[in-house]
């Protein structure tokens, strides 16, 4: 391990072309959503559960990719936790297919109010690809009230980064006051 | 003299060639000759080819002898005719519901050409799906999932645990079930692509590929050597960037995060790469029946070799921080075995059986595309445990690094398509995806339309080997186990 931290410290970080403008830009969305934040919430962080409704796994793989080391999405007061119990926003990514309708609903009963939706990919907005499927029940909002809708297929982190911001911006009041999320770890 | 019974057939092509079964497809011709079609293809390894057995069954009486009894491979895709086109496998030992749970509607089968396009069916109270039971003394279940902890897709297990050790596991899933096969029947095969490339996200470019040959099978015509080279390009870009997340997967169930970051980081910089290549992370967009329709432009492929130098360079550190950290190889060694004997009985497929003696890789054994001119080596290890299944995926991560550069290094000028012209008829195309073959076997009609499309995935192959990998392990030890074999449930469910 110390042979590669050194090698880290003396060859320095960046030797390839990464997406410098993607990344700059992630930064300075990143550094607005933390602002929000921590203007909006008093201090704790913004807590997310995410609900897979019947993706294809492609929006699940950047959603995931948000926690690597270049987005590591938890500096700026985002955390993805375990159970809708602790949830403040539910992130739901796929066409709600009939065999998971009822699990969405369960989690969206669980997550205690006030809660916000976020609809994440073409899919959950309007089925995508699979759009009359005799296997699909329909989009998200079909089921449960969508606050806020990401475009994407799958929605790139910047994009994902975004509507996070935009979510931010427009939680209510009720959520910003209330401190019971904060026995959560 | 009487016909020879169908299993009979398969069963003793099996055993004569030591053949594994493919996939098993069922297609309704009623309407031709008032019958439904079984087809059973078996890959052939030592022969570098799938042969495929055929029978008619009967439309009034839709019922054959099952091949599981023999055929324990069989298993899942019988339960999956059974469901969804209503042909009994007359002595399958389990006919419960496989996709579709119990509120579809008994009796209503969806892939049967009379259940129209977007037809949904009510829901009906229907029997309760019934667990395995295991009893005796102290062994109590645990139900987990459908929705996890982690960012993961849905599926349930079950557990049967006496103390800490698993004695049973039984695996429900269909959760993420879209009638894909369905919803392509009646498209223009050139339009399916997009469809195909989303049956499984982080498998799109593999299974756009299959999808792309299997229509250039139909229609005779090959890609033109310069869209050969690219697919390779692609589809080795995408077991790169997969390999490196499972292996990242392995060092974050055992609590080695700086490792998971390291090798995190590296994945995310073969996606930013795609974005540069192709301009999309997971290459969606790229194939095409005919070659590639989107070109890297520019300097993209020079990039993409001064890259592949600095990822080479840097994942060499970070496999050999691997190696050297004992709490990680002690965790993965010796846990979650799986036998060789299961494997083949099983019919499992890609790294995950390769780590358990099984040698075989469609990029070798059933080359397609370019793969027969280049040279390359396809690592396997008998342990069979979770560092087997890693150690696969790691030696696998350097061949693909240098098959890109073999590749690059003789890239062909040329177009990059070639028009296809759609003709009535039928193909399969197959690749060799991070998780293992992927199969789609397609017909098309006399108006140019998909008749029928069945996708095997290597996931659905897969996930029946699973329970027998975490046999006797500890609960505690079931994410480790599942994270090496890294299926996907959308790949499996469709
Ligand atoms: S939006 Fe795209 S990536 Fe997300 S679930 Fe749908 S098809 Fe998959």
């Amino acid at each position: 391990m110390f042979s590669l931290l050194k090698r880290n410290l003396q060859t320095g970080r960046v030797t390839i072309p990464v997406e410098a403008g993607v990344e700059a830009e992630y930064e300075l969305v990143g550094t607005r959503l933390k602002e929000t934040i921590a203007r909006l919430l008093g201090g704790r962080s913004l807590h997310i559960r995410e609900v897979d409704a019947g993706s294809c796994n492609g929006c699940e793989l950047e959603i995931t990719a948000l926690s690597n080391p270049v987005y590591d999405v938890e500096r700026f007061g985002v955390h993805f936790v375990a159970s809708p119990r602790h949830a403040d926003v539910l992130l739901v990514t796929g066409p709600v297919t009939r065999q998971m309708q009822a699990a969405l609903l369960k989690t969206y009963e669980a997550t205690p109010e006030p809660r916000f939706v976020i609809a994440s990919g073409d899919c959950a907005i309007d089925c995508g690809v699979y759009a009359g499927s005799c296997a699909v029940s329909g989009r998200v909002e079909d089921f449960i009230p969508v606050d806020v809708k990401i475009h994407g297929c799958p929605p790139a982190p910047l994009a994902l980064l975004r509507g996070l911001l935009a979510t931010v911006e427009r939680l209510p009041l009720e959520i910003c006051h209330t401190t019971r999320h904060e026995k959560t770890p | 003299m009487a016909e020879r019974r169908f299993d009979d057939s398969c069963a003793e092509l099996s055993v004569r060639e030591r053949a594994r079964l493919a996939s098993l497809i069922a297609t309704d011709d009623r309407k031709k000759n008032n019958t439904f079609g079984l087809h059973c293809v078996f890959s052939l390894p030592r022969k570098k080819t799938y042969e495929t057995l055929t029978t008619q069954i009967a439309a009034e009486q839709p019922r054959y002898p099952s091949l599981t009894p023999r055929l324990p491979s069989a298993h899942a895709f019988e339960r999956e005719i059974f469901e969804f086109f209503g042909i009994e496998p007359v002595g399958h030992p389990d006919l419960r519901g496989l996709l579709l749970h119990e509120d579809w509607p008994r009796g209503v089968h969806p892939l049967r050409k009379d259940f129209s396009q977007g037809t949904k069916p009510e829901r009906t109270q229907g029997e309760i799906f019934r667990f395995q039971k295991v009893e005796g003394e102290g062994v109590f279940e645990i139900p987990v999932g459908p929705v996890h902890a982690g960012i993961i897709e849905p599926g349930h297990f079950r557990f049967s645990v006496a103390g800490e050790p698993i004695i049973n596991l039984e695996i429900r899933l269909g959760y993420v079930h879209k009638g894909i096969e369905k919803l392509a029947e009646g498209r223009d095969p050139l339009q399916a692509v997009d469809l195909a490339e989303r049956i499984s996200g982080d498998a799109a470019f593999a299974h756009s590929l299959a999808f792309s040959q299997a229509v250039e099978q139909v229609a005779l015509v090959p890609p033109p050597p310069r869209a050969q080279s690219l697919r390779v390009i692609f589809a080795e870009l995408e077991r790169l960037y997969n390999h490196l997340g499972d292996i990242a997967g392995i060092a974050t169930d055992v609590g080695f995060s700086f490792g998971a970051a390291q090798m995190l980081l590296l994945r995310e910089r073969v996606l930013q790469s795609n974005q540069r290549l192709v301009g999309h992370r997971l290459l969606r967009g790229v194939n095409i029946p005919g070659g590639i329709r989107r070109e890297p432009q520019g300097g993209a492929l020079q990039g993409l070799n001064d890259f592949l130098s600095w990822l080479e360079l840097e994942y060499v550190c970070v496999e050999r921080l691997y190696r050297d950290t004992d709490s990680l190889m002690d965790r993965v060694e010796g846990a979650g075995i799986l036998a060789r004997q299961v494997a083949e009985d099983l019919g499992g497929v890609g790294p995950s059986v390769r780590a358990s003696g099984v040698d075989e890789d469609l990029r070798r054994d059933h080359p397609y595309g370019l793969y027969n001119e280049l040279k390359f080596a396809v690592p396997v290890l008998d342990e069979g445990d979770v560092a087997a299944r890693m150690l696969v995926k790691m030696a696998e991560f350097k061949q693909s690094l240098a098959l890109i550069r073999q590749v690059l290094a003789t890239l062909p000028d040329g177009p990059c398509s070639i028009p296809v012209k759609i003709i009535p008829g039928s193909g399969m195309g197959w690749a060799e995806s991070s998780r293992g073959e992927i199969l789609h076997w397609l017909r098309i009609d006399s108006d140019g339309r998909i008749e029928r499309l069945k996708v095997k995935s290597p996931s659905f192959s897969n996930w029946p080997l699973l329970p027998w990998a975490v046999k006797d392990n500890i609960v505690p030890d079931f994410p480790l186990i599942n994270k090496s074999f890294n299926l996907s449930y959308s790949g499996n469910d469709r």
